[in-house]
Parts: C-alpha cells; sequence; structure tokens
C-alpha cells in the first residue's frame, strides 16, 4: 500500500460544508440532504416536493460552476472509466442507490449522523462493495 | 425563505464536493484502493459532514419543529430488509466501477466533460427507472395484501 494525493486539510473543509449544507436543510426545513433521493422525489408528482430539490440539485451545479469561475484548484475531472462502462457505472449507481433507499450522502452523512441501524448497515455494505469492486478491477482483472 | 434555502444549501454541496476533491472519479477510485495507491482523503470528507450532522441532530432534539417547517420529515422505515443490503451492494459496484455517486454526478456536470455527463446521464435513467420499478412492487404488495384480508 502506498498513500497517494492526502488532502486532509480540504477534504476536512469540504466535508464540513456538506455537513453545514445537511444541517440547514434539516433544522431549517426538516428535510434529509439525500441526493439520490431529490433526483427520485422529483418524477413523483407530489404537490410542493419538486420544486425545492429541482432547486436543490439546481444549486449543485452552481455550486460547482461557482467553485471553477473563482479559481478552485481541481481544474479538469478524471473520469476513471469510459464509454459502456462509465454508463454501466451511472446505471448501477442509479438502481442500487433506489433500491438501496440512500447513498453516501442520505445514509452515510444523514442517516449515520442519527444512528439509524439502515443507514449504518447501508454504508457499510456500499463501502465493502465499492472497496472489493476497485480491488478485482485494479488488481485482480487489471494486476 | 424556504426555496432560497434549497438552492443555498445546493450550492454550498456542490461547492463543498468540489473543494473536498470527492468530484474527481479517480481521486474516489484512489479513496476505495486501499490495497494499492490509497488517497484516504475522502474518510475526511465523511468525518466532516458527520462532524456538523451529529451537532444537528443534537441541536434538532432541543426544537420542537424545523424553523421554516411544521414538521420533520425523516425516513419512517426502521428496519433492515433485502431491498436495503442488495441495492446499496450494487450501487457500491457501480461507485467502484465509476467513481462517481450521486451528489459528485449531478454536481460534475459543472465541468461538462463528455465522459462524466454520460455516465450522468446514465445514473438518471437507472435512478428514475427503478423508481418506477419500486414503486410498482410496493403497489402491488399492498394489492396483494389488500386481497388476501
Amino acid at each position: 500500500m502506498e498513500i497517494i494525493n492526502f488532502d486532509p486539510v480540504n477534504a476536512y473543509v469540504g466535508g464540513l460544508m456538506l455537513g453545514g449544507s445537511a444541517m440547514m436543510l434539516y433544522l431549517l426545513r426538516g428535510d434529509v440532504a439525500g441526493i439520490n433521493g431529490m433526483l427520485t422525489g422529483i418524477i413523483k408528482p407530489i404537490k410542493g416536493e419538486v420544486s425545492w430539490r429541482i432547486l436543490f440539485l439546481v444549486g449543485l451545479v452552481l455550486g460547482g460552476l461557482l467553485y471553477r469561475g473563482y479559481g478552485g484548484a481541481l481544474e479538469t475531472l478524471e473520469p476513471a472509466v469510459d464509454g459502456y462502462w462509465v454508463v454501466l457505472a451511472g446505471l448501477l449507481v442509479g438502481i442500487g442507490a433506489t433500491f438501496g433507499s440512500g447513498c453516501t450522502s442520505g445514509h452515510g452523512i444523514c442517516g449515520i449522523s442519527r444512528w439509524s441501524i439502515r443507514s449504518i448497515m447501508a454504508t457499510v455494505t456500499f463501502m465493502a462493495s465499492a472497496v472489493v469492486t476497485v480491488f478485482i478491477i485494479r488488481h485482480v482483472v487489471g494486476g | 425563505m424556504k426555496s432560497i434555502i434549497s438552492l443555498l444549501t445546493g450550492i454550498m454541496f456542490g461547492a463543498g464536493l468540489c473543494i473536498s476533491g470527492m468530484v474527481n472519479p479517480m481521486k474516489v477510485i484512489n479513496f476505495l484502493d486501499i490495497s494499492g495507491t490509497w488517497d484516504p482523503s475522502l474518510g475526511l470528507v465523511m468525518g466532516g459532514g458527520l462532524t456538523v450532522m451529529i451537532i444537528a441532530n443534537l441541536i434538532g432534539r432541543r426544537m420542537n419543529r424545523p424553523m421554516y417547517a411544521e414538521y420533520w420529515r425523516l425516513p419512517t422505515r426502521d428496519k433492515l430488509d433485502t431491498q436495503l443490503i442488495v441495492g446499496s451492494a450494487i450501487f457500491g459496484i457501480g461507485w467502484g466501477v465509476g467513481g462517481f455517486c450521486p451528489g459528485p454526478a449531478l454536481t460534475a456536470i459543472a465541468y461538462s466533460n463528455s465522459t462524466m455527463l454520460l455516465g450522468v446521464g446514465a445514473y438518471a435513467v437507472g435512478a428514475v427507472l427503478a423508481s418506477f420499478i419500486r414503486t410498482g412492487m410496493q403497489k402491488s404488495a399492498v394489492e396483494k395484501r389488500i386481497a388476501s384480508a
């Protein structure tokens, strides 16, 4: 094992911002900052439940644009895969997070912080399956 | 006011994902590659998020209701089931292949990287499709219960 690109300050500051965002959403509006739930919530036409989710998701992209506009250190993205593989990855993320009732934000941050057993188990499961997947791709198939 | 909160929290979340580096798929893959070239940074992203949210929950417990809403809207299910575990396992495989989860995927639109846009599109299709199937499954389960009662 070799440790690379370790950037604890930016990672922690970014994490505090995610927490701050989730905190405001929770204490001001009573809502959970689960990104997958925001997206799937949009397609269920329940009155009063659509526009706030769209605004949040638009905000995500605006946040990215502001970061880039104000000279953020990360100038370009490095995709891990392309072609059919990126499509497969996207489909699995969408299908899995929806059937699993949440993703890294909803389970990993919001759910765990209120000690939800479902969120703790979901987070342990997707972390483990992601680590195993990377291990197989990089060290078994790619090794 | 409630709409402004949604937009502002979204901006803060998106910027946080960029500053932390989590929006970059390669950084995520290196975070998950614990036996190879390991980049532990993203563990601190979760740590930072949890630090604030654990405090938020302590504050929330002392409040009768959210500041601008009538009640808290938290998930109601509290038992483990197969869907939760199998779904999470599938999500993890996708995360490990592509290096992006829902938040960073959507935030990545800001970079208009064609490969990532393809991934985001596939993610949205997968989520929407699964959501329809899941709603259908829940409906038929309820109908079965009514029919057998």
